[in-house]
């Protein structure tokens, strides 16, 4: 139920509802798309990547002097979990040995499992909390593939890498275009149930930055059909992939040769470091949304906080375009315990229009993510004045839902969207009749560990896929392209890694970067207690924090988890 | 919440208004695992555990009622009933008495779904607790997704794998019904299963894919490829903004 004082915006919306959906039948715009420099002022007024404070260049590493997303360059320059010296009878006599070691249990690092075991090889999974506890069990809108007739993959190529504005590395948007239409065969031979036509053809839907329809959707539960399908399928191949679970990785294992032998893992109930040695290691960790950036809610899941970034960074790996944040255009408002929440871009792209407190349209709404959101906080910024305010404080605006049912006939948003509208009926907000109020929410990593199109890095033996990587967005990813992206490079980490390892020889292990990174921080001064990778984010009060470190101060591990939870980025003392 | 949409220039002030808020909000006692906490009352269970001082480790995910992994089990006062829920997604009240349930403990079983048939026997075959169903509806009652767990046990016993696949279409295998269901049946299984088998099996064929496929395969955008990887940056904008789209 939305509260009285709302009521009267409400209304508004109501009013204006029959002339926008006039419009939305029109089959124009219903409103004018931004040009090339429309977009680039909206973007650097509003967009929270161009706020002040917002980036910084990082002290240390590869990247040395590169401008570097505030809170990511904290995470860089932090010391490590663990004290090289006590490592080495650990590297000496690895607890686990195996071929690959995967580090993450999302959707990149399940494929990359699965296909290593089609090429004969065998593989771990190390992962943080459970298998599929990750941001791929959460997407609902779609993936892009250019499936329909009217579509093309080169079509597919230009609208990603105009998404990106033009900085996308061309070979990967190629493959990941390329290799669409088969992701979508592949997953439905493992199971996944697409949307379809009557006939059997592929239902597709537009999204923000698509020239056609390329959508391919499960209603709104996409993420939980794919991972759960993928999931099942790796507990289908006990003798090929072992799962650790609640088994963080935190450093990288390096031989004398400077390739990647494995990763240093945290049990979190046991609190013992344990070693693994890997032929080839691939890290899948997903995203930083846990890291709260400028403040912002985020829609991620609860371990997304960059650890692979730090990882790979301190062994030497570069990183790309780490100076860009995507906010997703649509987080929920409104109620605030759902606040940060996803609202799946697939409603404007089914026809719901984002809408000011007069109700009236004041953006295209399928322009680029970035571009979208700039807009968005421009209009609830003081110099429009245009948001919807609520009493916990927050501004937001409409995103009018009740288009939907409108436009493509009654009971389609109920079919197509039972998780949004679940998610709102618990609160006794029926979105098929009312709008729901949205502001932009911290969403994901636009950039990464730099790839090539096999997923190699700078390090050899190091591969990785997903979220985790960059490149292949530019500084802005399109909605689809990132479920599209764990696909087929979780699929070709495994294929090249396994290709990788079948010849891939070890010398002596270690962990002198970890060494190396300590005296670094030295070097340039860096004072800080941060200790990262963070692992998990904390919403424990302040004062109660305070009190814990009192009391748990001189255990080393325990300490080192508590002291990197005083993040500057962090903020979540208020309910 | 977990935080606010304001830059973090704001943040000092923001901080002590959520100090203040918190003495300001209206606070219930419930009790986490028999212990008795005062939390504010719009909290959901999982922020409710998190302002008690707990970090969580086992029993959250997504955070957003996806995954699964929080389910748990309460009781409210005058009230005999054991409820089941969400802890990110279901609110406290005054007097809950909690239990996060992290783990249902279960055995899947292993199988090819490519060998496997969408026949009346399958789910029998691969899990043959399901004929213990004595349809008494509690996983139903049971499930936060209100799904009717009972109709998809009882269409997988009919060999309906695809009224299956629709009813359990949005289940965020919690366990919360296993645990429930006297015959120790575990239904999600039985829901994941089944959707394997329709996606793989009931499908109907997509033309147009296969076409797609081919396409691809044969090598019929390579040249158009090789144009877009190699042009400008001026080029490649006049292309993208000039591009036509489509209704
Ligand atoms: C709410 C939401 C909705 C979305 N909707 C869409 C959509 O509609 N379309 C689209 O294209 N994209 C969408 N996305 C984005 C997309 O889902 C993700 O980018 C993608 O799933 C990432 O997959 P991944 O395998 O790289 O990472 P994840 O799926 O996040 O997997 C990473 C895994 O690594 C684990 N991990 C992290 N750190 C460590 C460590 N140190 N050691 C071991 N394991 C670790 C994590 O716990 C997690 O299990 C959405 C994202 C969110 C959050
Ligand atoms: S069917 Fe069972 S496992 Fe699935 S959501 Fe409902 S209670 Fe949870
Ligand atoms: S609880 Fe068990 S026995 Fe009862 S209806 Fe559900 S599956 Fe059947
Ligand atoms: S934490 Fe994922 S469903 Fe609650």
């Amino acid at each position: 139920m939305y509260p009285d004082y709302l009521s009267e915006s409400l209304q508004a919306v109501e009013r204006t509802r029959p002339g926008r959906l006039e419009l939305a039948m029109s089959g124009q715009p219903v409103y004018p798309p931004m040009n090339a420099d429309e977009r680039k002022d909206v973007l650097s007024k509003y967009h929270p990547d161009f706020t002040p404070g917002a980036k910084r260049p990082v002290r240390v590493g590869p990247n040395r002097g590169e401008d570097i997303t505030t809170e990511v360059a904290d995470i860089l320059e932090a010391h490590s979990m663990i004290e090289p010296k006590l490592m080495d009878i650990h590297l000496r006599e690895p607890d686990y040995e195996t071929d690959l070691l995967i580090i993450g249990g999302g959707g990149a690092g399940c494929w990359a499992a699965i296909t290593a075991a089609r090429n004969g090889m065998k593989s771990l999974i190390a992962t943080k909390l459970r298998m599929g506890d990750a941001n791929t069990m959460m997407s609902e809108g779609g993936m892009q593939a250019a499936v329909s007739p009217t579509d093309s993959p080169t079509r597919h190529y230009l609208d990603a890498i105009g998404g990106g504005h033009f900085e996308n590395k061309p070979e990967l948007v190629r493959v990941l275009t390329e290799d669409a239409p088969e992701v979508v065969r592949e997953l439905e031979n493992l199971g996944v149930i697409w949307d379809k036509m009557g006939d059997g053809s592929m239902q597709v839907l537009h999204g923000g930055g698509t020239s056609r329809k390329r959508m391919v959707s499960c209603r709104d539960y996409i993420g939980a059909i794919i991972m759960r399908t993928l999931m099942d399928e790796v507990k289908n191949h006990p003798d090929m992939i072992s799962l650790r679970e609640f088994e963080p990785a935190v450093e990288l294992i390096l031989d004398d040769k400077g390739r990647c032998a494995g990763a240093v893992l945290y049990d979190l109930d046991t609190e013992q470091f344990l070693t693994v040695r890997a032929k080839a290691t691939i890290i899948s960790t997903g995203g930083f949304g846990r890291l709260h950036i400028r403040g912002f809610a985020t829609t991620n899941h609860y371990g997304a906080t960059g650890d692979g970034l730090v990882m790979a960074y301190r062994a030497g790996a570069n990183l790309k375009f780490m100076d860009s944040v995507q906010y997703h255009p649509t987080g929920a408002v409104f109620p605030e315990q759902i606040a940060g929440f996803l609202i799946t871009e697939k409603i404007r792209g089914a026809g719901g229009q984002p809408l000011n407190k007069f109700g009236e349209l004041f953006v295209w709404p399928r322009e680029p993510r970035d571009v979208e959101s700039a807009a968005i906080i421009r209009e609830c910024s003081s110099d429009r004045n245009n948001g919807v305010d609520t009493f916990a404080g927050r501004s937001g605006v409409w995103l009018d839902s009740p288009l939907i049912d409108m436009i493509h006939g009654a009971g389609y948003t109920r079919h197509q969207f039972p998780g949004m509208c679940r998610q709102f009926d618990r609160f006794g907000i029926d979105i098929v009749k009312q709008p729901m109020l949205v502001y932009p929410s911290l969403h994901y990593q636009n950039g990464g560990i730099e790839i090539n199109e096999r997923c190699e890095t700078s390090i050899p033996g190091l591969f990785v896929a997903g979220e985790a990587s960059g490149g292949v967005h530019g500084r802005n990813r399109l909605m689809g392209n990132s479920v599209l992206d764990y696909n087929v490079f979780g699929r070709r980490a495994g294929r090249h890694a396994s290709e990788y390892a079948k010849s891939a020889t070890l010398g002596r292990l270690n962990v002198d970067h970890v060494r190396t990174h300590a005296e670094e921080l030295v070097r340039e001064g860096i004072d800080t207690d941060l200790v990262s990778p963070l692992i998990l984010p904390s919403y424990t009060p302040e004062d109660v924090k305070i009190q814990q470190l009192a009391r748990l101060g001189n255990v080393p591990a325990r300490h080192s988890m508590l002291r990197s939870r005083f993040t500057p980025g962090e903020r979540k003392t208020h309910l | 919440m977990e935080s606010d949409n304001r830059p973090r220039q704001e943040e000092g002030k923001r901080q002590e208004e959520g100090k203040r808020q918190r003495v300001r909000a209206n606070m219930v006692n419930v009790f986490i695992m028999g212990k008795r906490h005062v939390v504010p009352e719009h909290a959901t269970i999982m922020r409710a555990i998190e302002y008690a001082g707990h970090q969580i480790i086992r029993g959250a995910g997504c955070r957003e009622g996806f995954c699964g992994a929080c389910g748990t089990l309460y009781r409210l006062p005058g009230d005999y009933k054991l409820h089941t829920g969400l802890a990110c997604t279901t609110l406290v009240k005054e007097g809950m008495s909690l239990t996060q349930i992290p783990a249902v403990p279960m055995e899947k079983a292993i199988y090819d779904v490519e060998k496997l048939r969408p026949d009346v026997n399958t789910i029998l075959e691969v899990y043959p607790v399901a004929a213990r169903c004595v349809a008494c509806n509690t996983c139903s009652k049971a499930c936060p997704q209100q799904l009717q767990v009972m109709d998809y046990v009882q269409a997988g016993l009919r060999g309906d794998i695809a009224l299956v696949a629709d009813l359990s279409f949005d289940c965020v295998a919690c366990g919360l019904c296993a645990l429930r269901c006297p015959a120790e049946i575990i239904p999600h299984e039985i829901g994941i299963l089944s959707k394997r088998l329709f996606g793989r099996h009931l499908r109907k064929e997509s033309r147009e894919l296969d076409e797609r496929i081919r396409e691809v395969r044969a090598g019929k955008f390579d040249a158009e490829y090789d144009e877009l990887m190699v042009m400008g940056k001026d080029s490649l904008n006049k292309l993208y903004y000039g591009r036509d789209m489509e209704p």
